[in-house]
């Protein structure tokens, strides 16, 4: 019968399938840790005397809360400090390899999964944070769980699960320049909305999807989250198979041609039936920000504000209300006049060597805005690495941006990265929730192009505007 | 450690939001701790700081369901949701629908996240705004919602209703299959990826 990637890859990873009503038990490839939603896990299997039953499908990295200046000081925050003290000690006994703060190969748990080469295509690989999504850009089934389930996935490696339902993301098109796959998301999520993945892994296809890098199909398989959805994927084919050449974990010699063989069945096969579709016409898009306080709260950067008034369904003009009352918006106001203070490129959104090199590309030879502050937080320390070997970093701080060390920084506000009450940012990250990047902040998303143009005008801006 | 329930009955806070995150429910700087418990103080937080908010009614004081809208937990995995509603004394979750991990947290944790749809869920938060000591049964046994007047049945995970019905540990169960998973991981092929030391 002919089956969707995503049906090819659990069906490769059901231990027993379940009888009646009963969930399949998958395997899991990879489990990724990270400091802040492990020690319950750890100490779960302290109590019932369980170890890791794989340590070797197991790696660790600090990435949540550690801070991206002064990192060959101790943490400052106490609360923060105990939380990575305790990772260590939990990697330490349980045999769990771990890359702390400092280290040449630390950074946000979904890019140095990557970098690796430890994800690759038609792998399971899960950990305890919802954008795991990112490394089904390799044709992996890959998705968010709770402390609870990482704590089953240490003891057991694996997962009692329900088949999830698919559906296919069908991107049709040449993408404009100054388009990027950041825009693409967001769009998507505007459209199918938070809610329209729920129970759903995506497939995202199409000759758009087809022309992108690695490192951009990662940002959109990232945010497919913030649509609801359980997971992300693309089919691996020729970008992905020269991205994962000669990484550290990537196969080699022999395996290298099993592997290769195998993976180039990871497609869709012809006749498969999802069970929902969307088609987006990529010469449609345009530059895309968010102005609410949802991920699917976005417009193309052209247009205006919302008006609330003019939503027909009562639950969304209720939260449009209420998006624009904490964003302090008015309708109709063009997105272009929001003055933002701040600017983040980073996450494990957009925190990875294109994002940077595209970012450094618009800046060069231009300022930051007076009175607006950037910080170009790399999303691992090789990336930070490979930028300084490009003289990136140069590029940014001759700009007037803070050039830091590796993290997850101000996407989430753990360590000291955070907006203060009312100010307001241009992010490259994932999440425009209420409070998100610090209490009272402020957050519209934007694609790393549009961060940087947004730096130099000090407003939300394309390249384009610069001219 | 496992939970045992079979129903709660309890008064309701109708929250009346939809697209409600994990990171509303307990924004970030409150889940640096290394514990299960103590999150309570962390529970709403940014919005309970601004005033008004309906859990500090005093009129809600021990009510332990809330009653929510579509869409209820997105965003984040943090399982400290699910901790610190269950720390502030919430025993149930009424809404439309769900972010899946939230779901999955909520029902490791004994937390009975039930799903009934919309008119429903307006109703049962029209009857709890009109009277504080409004009071609801959520039947996990029956798969039922109930109040005077209301009678609805919910759909809930089948092996999650099992685990909690029977007060079982997920992982013994598990590792009670630990013979197929031992034949699984012979079967695995040569060249995925270890991650060594």
């Amino acid at each position: 019968m002919a089956r969707t990637l995503a049906e090819k890859v659990w069906d490769a990873h059901v231990v027993r399938r379940g009888e009646g009503d009963e969930p399949d038990l998958l395997y899991i490839d990879l489990h990724l840790v990270h400091e802040v939603t492990s020690p319950q896990a750890f100490d779960g299997l302290r109590l019932a005397g369980r170890p890791v039953r794989r340590p070797d499908l197991t790696i660790a990295t600090e990435d949540h809360n550690v801070p991206t200046v002064d990192i060959d000081k101790p943490i400052a925050d106490p609360v923060s400090r105990t939380q990575v003290d305790t990772l260590r000690r939990n990697c330490e006994e349980f045999g769990v390899r771990l890359h702390p703060m400092g280290d040449a190969e630390q950074g946000i748990v979904h890019v140095i999964g990557p970098q690796l080469g430890l994800t690759q295509p038609g792998m399971t690989v899960v950990c305890g944070d919802s954008h795991t999504s990112t490394h089904g850009a390799f044709g992996a089934m890959a998705f968010g769980i709770g402390t609870s389930e990482v704590e089953h996935v240490l003891a057991t490696q694996t997962l009692p699960l329900r088949p999830f339902k698919t559906m296919a993301i069908t991107v049709d098109g040449e993408l404009a320049p100054g388009v990027t796959a950041k825009d693409v998301i967001l769009a998507v999520i505007a459209k199918i909305g938070t809610g329209g993945g729920q129970g759903y892994v995506l497939e995202y296809r199409g000759s758009a999807i087809e022309a992108l890098s690695m490192e951009a199909r990662m940002t959109i398989c990232n945010m497919s989250i913030e649509a609801g959805a359980r997971a992300g994927m693309v089919a691996p084919d020729e970008t992905t198979f020269a991205y994962l050449s000669g990484r550290p974990h990537a196969p080699k010699g022999e395996e290298w041609n099993a592997a290769l063989e195998n993976w180039r069945q990871l497609r869709t096969d012809e006749g498969a039936e999802f069970d929902a579709e969307v088609h987006i016409d990529a010469t449609s898009l345009t530059p895309f920000v968010t102005w609410g306080t949802n991920p699917g709260q976005g417009l193309p950067l052209s247009e205006r504000v919302p008006d609330p008034e003019a939503i027909a369904d009562e639950n969304e003009r209720v939260a449009a209300e209420k998006a624009l009352a904490y964003m302090d918006l008015t309708p109709g106001t063009p997105l272009r006049d929001i003055t933002v203070d701040t600017v983040f490129l980073g996450s494990c959104t957009n925190g990875r060597i294109e994002d940077l090199r595209a970012a450094a590309e618009v800046l060069r030879g231009r300022q930051v805005a007076k009175d607006v502050r950037m910080l170009v937080v790399p999303g691992s320390m090789k990336v930070r690495a490979q930028a300084e070997s490009e003289g990136l970093h140069k590029v940014f701080i001759a700009a007037g941006a803070e050039w830091r060390q590796a993290g997850c920084s101000m996407c989430l506000g753990m360590n000291p990265d955070q907006l203060r009450p009312g100010e307001r940012s241009a992010s490259t990250s994932n999440r425009n929730f209420e409070g998100r990047q610090g209490k009272g902040g402020r957050t519209h998303l934007v694609s790393p192009l549009v961060a940087a143009a947004t730096a130099v005008r000090g407003t939300l801006s394309t390249p384009d505007d610069l001219f | 450690m496992p939970v045992q329930l079979t129903a709660h009955t309890g008064r309701v806070v109708p929250l009346r939001r939809s697209d409600v995150d994990t990171d509303q429910i307990i924004p970030a700087e409150f889940c640096k701790e290394l514990t299960k418990t103590g999150y309570a103080k962390g529970l709403f937080a940014h919005w309970r700081a601004r005033g008004g908010f309906v859990l500090d009614d005093p009129a809600r004081a021990g009510a332990s369901i809330l009653v929510a809208g579509r869409n209820f937990g997105t965003g984040s995995s943090r399982e400290h949701a699910v901790w610190a509603l269950r720390d502030w004394g919430f025993a149930a979750v009424v809404a439309v629908d769900y972010g899946d991990i939230f779901l999955r947290n909520a029902l490791k944790n004994g937390l009975l996240a039930v799903a009934l749809d919309e008119g429903s869920v307006a109703e049962l938060a029209d009857r709890a705004e009109a009277d504080p000591a409004f009071e609801l049964t959520v039947d996990l046994e029956g798969r039922e919602v109930r109040a005077p007047g209301f009678r609805r049945s919910f759909r809930i995970d089948d092996r999650a209703r099992w685990l909690l019905l029977n007060g079982l540990d997920d992982i013994a169960v598990t590792l009670g299959r630990d013979d197929r998973i031992r034949a699984y991981e012979q079967a695995r092929p040569d060249w995925l990826p270890v991650v060594g030391r």
